[in-house]
């Protein structure tokens, strides 16, 4: 399962990052790193991208990379 | 003694609020060499020792983005006094990774636990004393915004700058990874070990600025080190170093901060934002805001009232009067003086070319009040998150938006509001494709060849059709550029969405007045010098004064109209008018009003607004060859203003001409195209 499967209101926890490169340390950088629990806030009014809730703070991401983030 | 201390932090963290509450009104702004990033410097209110430098707000040092990079070799090779590291206490777990990577670099450096009044609003504690204890670095309680606990924080600065801070080793790293470190340590050259230490951990998280900077040979060596600690780390010492940090900071805050509630709560922010990016809501909200912005600051019926003037077009409307009523008196005053000709030619030259200036700066003043409003509110945030879905089919992000929108209006503050841009590339496509938005100067040309020689014809369909082929024009080229000239720059769409705030007055008007000074300074010298360049080609031959019909200005367009043959215009007159144009787009109503026939200043004021038309024109003109030359006129270089504001935007005369040069050719290419295909079907 990925970030992308996540429905608004449910909530995963982060097993790892498939990309390589700036990507992925742009999505660790900004705190998505192996362990750390995610909340899906909304879908953005054209279907993407998408808002998430992590180390308490609000981030969006498109559904491709939101993709790149494999949870559990 | 005099000290530096740089300003380093996330953004949104209130590190542009700090900085003005450091400095006040001392500040100065320019460009880091070579990009579209600001910089910012100022001497501190209450010691005029202390310089005070605002770096890029960044998440990261990583090496992809501008900001980051400018941030970075600020740290490790200019090396400031000591870093004020600026923390939002309402989210300190990603806030304090780019601390941790501060720390890597061993400057001195205090920790500014900023907005901590939404902290306690919350019911939450920060243990401070703790927090410093755990980290090894001061940690000063403030509120920006209303300037509390700066006293205590400066102080702490001005105590620890200068001071080498012990080496220790960083705390985070398992003794794996440091032995890794020291081992790349040890092939690299140089005198301190800290910047070697750095830059070691730089070449084992795999950061390719790093690895440029080093011979093949080392790199080789390098590259065996780092494939050992990948193997170590689950193939990925890169992520292991990461998660490290993290591991760390998740321990550090277990320890320091006590949160009222488990998990995530509903904050007001929440709320407003719930409605704001409502599934339904989102697209009418927002299209109201920008009509609001737009109109606010270029309409002249203000929320539908005819005639009613917008603040910005109010504002303009003043100073061209005063303006205008000034230049008048001192004209007069100069010839009385039994000046000649030329010389009160010359000083009205001036004056317009001042004027020039003067007029764009309500429109940008009023613009830039709202524009920081909206960044400072975090609603620009979600302007990117409501339009990404339809930007990045062209590569860009939302925010391009808000530039090209106002392009509509005219394109001097239209390409200042790029800076509200996150990427440098996104940044420069931008400027360059924001003049295709057809801006208000260049109605007045539509209306001309409309009425002329399409009065049979669907006139607004016409002028319309010049607005869609400046957009479409506009996308084809955010395309055309991305994968040619751009190729290298990887985009992505991840990005914080800050919690909404009131902004406060004082930084809304610094910004706005910021800029404001910054186009008069900047781009006021080209559109001055520009301006006076024209007049004077335009009213003198080698003989002395002129009419336009014998200037140097006449000669030159006779030198070049055979460029234009294959746009179907190859007339002296109408290569005067594009050089014309370029003073402002309007201008070549009246340069063609003066050139075929001269018109009265009524008749040119008539033709602008479309209710007269102006036979001569059918000379050279045909309707495919007209189309031709409004689009050329469309697309080519902006006006001479707009160009001083891609000047200051850009930072760099090679990417001002590059821009340019782009427009002129799309320009070319375009017209080209209209008048070969346009010969076919016609």
């Amino acid at each position: 399962m990925t970030l992308r499967d996540l429905k608004p209101g449910q909530q995963g926890v982060v097993t790892a990052i498939r990309t390589a490169g700036s990507m992925k340390r742009r999505i660790m950088d900004m705190g998505i790193t192996p362990g750390v629990e995610i909340l899906v806030i909304k879908v953005a009014p054209l279907g993407d991208p998408v808002e998430v809730n992590v180390r308490g703070y609000e981030l969006s991401l498109r559904k491709e990379e939101a993709q790149q983030i494999e949870m559990k | 003694m005099s000290m530096t201390i740089a300003l380093a932090g996330n953004p949104n963290c209130g590190k542009t609020t700090l900085f003005n509450e450091l400095t006040g009104s001392k500040q100065h702004v320019g460009n880091w060499p070579g990009v579209t990033v600001d910089k910012k410097d100022g001497i501190y209110k209450k010691n005029k020792e202390v310089v005070i430098l605002d770096l890029p707000g960044t998440y990261s040092l990583s090496p992809y983005s501008a900001e980051e990079i400018v941030a970075r070799d600020y740290l490790v090779k200019d090396r400031p006094d000591a870093v004020i590291d600026i923390v939002d206490g309402t989210s300190i777990e990603r806030n304090l990774y780019l601390s941790l990577q501060i720390m890597e670099t061993r400057v001195p450096m205090v920790i500014a636990l900023n907005m901590m009044d939404e902290v306690e609003a919350r019911g939450d504690r920060i243990d401070c004393a703790k927090l410093s204890e755990e980290l090894g670095v001061p940690v000063v309680p403030i509120v920006a915004r209303s300037g509390k606990g700066l006293k205590e924080l400066m102080d702490t600065v001005i105590e620890v700058a200068g001071k080498r801070r012990e080496s220790e080793q960083a705390r985070w790293f398992d003794e794996e990874l440091k032995d890794v470190i020291d081992a790349v340590a040890d092939l690299l050259d140089g005198r301190d070990p800290d910047e070697k230490w750095w830059k070691a951990l730089k070449l084992v998280e795999k950061d390719e600025v790093a690895a440029a900077a080093l011979d093949p040979a080392r790199m080789a060596s390098v590259k065996e080190l780092v494939a050992v600690a990948d193997k170590n780390a689950d193939g990925d010492a890169e992520a292991k170093i990461a998660d490290a940090r993290y591991q760390y900071i998740g321990k550090v805050v277990k320890n320091c901060v006590r949160k009222a509630h488990k998990g995530h709560v509903e904050t007001k922010s929440d709320k407003l934002d719930k409605i704001l990016t409502n599934r339904i809501l989102a697209l009418p909200i927002f299209a109201a805001v920008m009509y609001l912005m737009f109109a606010c600051t270029f309409s002249e019926n203000f929320l539908f009232v005819e005639g009613l003037p917008s603040p910005g077009v109010w504002l303009a409307g003043i100073v061209e009067e005063v303006w205008g009523l000034l230049a008048e008196t001192v004209v007069s005053v100069v010839e009385n003086m039994g000046a000649s000709e030329w010389a009160a030619g010359l000083v009205a030259s001036c004056l317009d070319g001042i004027g020039a200036v003067a007029g764009f700066l309500p429109l940008v003043l009023v613009l830039f009040l709202l524009l920081s409003f909206l960044e400072d509110s975090g609603y620009m945030a979600r302007v990117a998150f409501v339009m990404d879905r339809i930007f990045r089919h062209f590569g860009l992000s939302g925010r391009s938006f808000i530039p090209m929108l106002m392009g509509f209006g005219c394109s001097v503050p239209a390409l200042m509001a790029s800076r509200t841009l996150e990427s440098d590339k996104d940044r420069k496509i931008t400027m360059m494709i924001t003049p295709f938005m057809s801006c208000g100067a260049k109605l007045p040309i539509y209306a001309m060849f409309a009425a002329t020689l399409f009065a049979d014809a669907n006139q607004t369909a016409i002028v319309f059709s010049v607005y869609m082929l400046g957009i479409v024009v506009a996308i084809l080229s955010a395309l055309i550029l991305n994968k040619f000239a751009f190729k290298s720059d990887t985009s992505n769409f991840i990005m914080e969405l800050p919690q909404y705030r009131v902004p406060t007055l004082k930084s809304v008007l610094i910004h706005a007045w910021e800029k404001v000074k910054g186009f008069a300074v900047k781009a006021g010298t080209v559109i001055f010098a520009s301006t006076v360049l024209i007049w004077f080609l335009s009213s003198f031959n080698f003989n002395g004064m002129c009419d336009m019909e014998d200037s140097l200005l006449a000669s030159v367009g006779n030198a070049i109209k055979w460029i234009f043959a294959p746009l179907g215009w190859a007339d002296w007159r109408a290569s005067v008018g594009v050089v014309t144009g370029w003073i402002a787009k309007e201008n070549i109503v009246a340069t063609f009003g003066q050139l075929f026939g001269g018109v009265s200043d009524e008749m040119v004021e008539a033709v602008m607004a479309g209710e007269e038309a102006l036979p001569a024109i059918g000379e050279v003109f045909n309707q495919v060859s007209a189309y031709s030359y409004m689009a050329f006129n469309l697309l080519c270089m902006p006006c001479f203003a707009a160009v001083g504001a891609i000047r200051r935007e850009m930072g760099s005369w090679k990417w001002t001409l590059r821009a340019v040069g782009f427009q002129m050719l799309t320009a070319y290419v375009v017209a080209l195209l209209i008048n070969v295909v346009g010969n076919v079907i016609f």
